[in-house]
């Protein structure tokens, strides 16, 4: 793209543009981190998780306070008007997924080491894949401004949804065949639906990039699933 | 290019220009230019120095007459009537499509004579009362009858630049004109003084078909709900406001709009 006649104008977009990418980042960080704690049960990676989110929420005030300081200083009009919009919006949604990913984190000391939960834990490193995956994508389609990168992460929510489904019932099932897990087995519905939410939040990202590279809302999806436990 | 990707299609225009072209001598000012006007609407022209929009706004009540060299071609209508026949009276034109410029210029009259000069010439108040109202009317219009209601008969240049341009626009509404022109009307202006005649635009809107030529773009955003770019003596793009400052469709308007003019 051009570069605008006033060129400090370039450099607080740069700017506004650069702290997106690491808060997204470290959110994937935190999410990859959260699960590989939750498999290992290492709490020490857990408290660095729920540490890092201040660095996450710390970048999204900045981005706040920047996007401001653009729109009162520089009057942004058009794609760049779009694009600082965006970058808002983004940001409290990164700073949601951030807060998803700590309270994973959070979790891991009070899903104890258990030989027995392995069996209904066995999707979860799988489905947090998928997530994180998710919000890579949409962090580089934002960076590309790529609206076709960002639709094929909206399309991809189906799959985190369709493996919360399967988490959900295995869960179930496996709580009333195990009573004495049903305190552990609700922390780890909790990490399921907290993912799952983490897809949503990324799909939104997802729209929000498309709207700001093209000035168009993003083409409605065709909903595939019917299972209601994904839309709880 | 199609004309339907860069315009905008009105259903009732007031004026309507089809295929002008102005040409200074050899150089040609306006190419090829057709765009719509309605009466509901601000519209704004847009554009760099140079790009013709000043030029354009100009052939909507035959300024570019006075220039000498100045030759137009193509159709410009005034409710369907074309306004460069030979059968069109100008200085009727003129009352109709009325004009404020840059810089105020009122007459070096009283804030009354300012006002009553174009109504006396073209016999719009029988008597001394019928002028007083319209006078009072027209300097309401303007927003400037608070203001100047107790000194009518001290200069009109003794106003504040803001004072004398409201004044002006007074001036253009005492003789019933069906659209007004403003060139760059702010642009001598303050903030406040702008804000209002911004305001005064508003207000406006709608009893007269209002053309405004601004280099402000924040102005054209404010006061506008039609906006049409001009570059290098083509009409780029002309569109609903908002869609043109947050989803302009040509890459000319974009790089303008955010700056990256270059």
């Amino acid at each position: 793209m051009a570069e605008h006649t006033i060129k400090a104008f370039d450099d607080e977009i740069d700017r506004l543009r650069g702290l997106i990418a690491e808060m997204g980042g470290r959110a994937e960080a935190a999410i990859e981190n959260a699960m590989l704690a939750l498999q290992r049960q290492d709490l020490a990676l857990a408290a660095e998780v729920v540490q890092g989110d201040k660095r996450i929420d710390a970048i999204e005030a900045e981005v706040e306070k920047l996007v401001i300081e653009v729109i009162a200083l520089r009057a942004p009009m058009a794609n760049d008007l779009r694009d600082v919009i965006a970058a808002l919006k983004i940001v409290s949604v990164i700073e949601r997924i951030g807060d998803y990913a700590k309270n994973i984190a959070k979790r891991v000391p009070l899903i104890a080491t258990n030989r027995q939960l392995l069996e209904p834990m066995s999707l979860l490193p799988s489905m947090g894949q998928v997530a994180a995956e998710m919000v890579h994508d949409v962090l580089n389609a934002y960076a590309a401004r790529d609206p076709d990168l960002a639709q094929a992460v909206v399309e991809r929510d189906a799959v985190v949804d369709d493996f919360y489904n399967s988490v959900f019932r295995t869960l179930v099932t496996f709580m009333v065949e195990n009573p004495k897990t049903i305190s552990e087995c609700a922390h780890l519905l909790f990490v399921a639906k907290h993912i799952e939410r983490i897809g949503d939040h990324a799909t939104n990202v997802a729209e929000m990039v498309y709207y700001a590279a093209t000035g168009q809302t993003m083409p409605e999806r065709e909903r595939g699933g019917t299972d209601v436990q994904a839309e709880i | 290019m199609t004309q339907d990707q860069i315009n905008l299609a009105i259903a009732n225009p007031k004026m309507s220009a089809r295929d002008v072209n102005v040409f200074y001598g050899e150089k040609q000012a306006i190419k090829r230019v057709s765009i719509d006007v309605d009466m509901d609407n601000v519209t704004a022209f847009i554009g760099p120095s140079g790009c013709g929009k000043s030029t354009f706004l100009r052939t909507l009540n035959r300024m570019n007459d006075t220039v000498a060299s100045a030759r137009v071609e193509g159709e410009i209508t005034l409710d369907g009537e074309d306004i460069y026949a030979s059968s069109m009276d100008v200085v009727q034109l003129r009352a109709r499509v009325g004009m404020v410029f840059q810089k105020p210029n009122p007459f070096p009259k009283s804030i009354y004579e300012n006002i009553a000069y174009g109504p006396r010439i073209h016999g719009l108040a029988a008597s001394k009362a019928d002028m007083d109202v319209v006078v009072e009317k027209s300097l309401r219009r303007a927003g400037l009858w608070e203001e100047v209601k107790d000194r009518l008969h001290d200069s009109g240049t003794a106003l504040s630049g803001g004072q004398q341009q409201r004044l002006c626009i007074g001036r253009a509404i005492a003789v019933e004109p069906e659209v007004i022109l403003m060139d760059e009307p702010c642009s001598a202006l303050d903030p406040i003084a702008t804000a209002k005649i911004e305001e005064l635009i508003h207000e406006l809107r709608g009893r007269y078909a209002i053309v405004i030529v601004t280099h402000n773009m924040q102005q054209a955003a404010r006061v506008s709900q039609r906006t049409a770019f001009f570059h290098l003596g083509e009409l780029v793009e002309y569109g609903v406001t908002s869609d043109i400052f947050t989803n302009p469709r040509q890459e000319r308007t974009k790089d303008y709009i955010t700056g990256r003019y270059g």
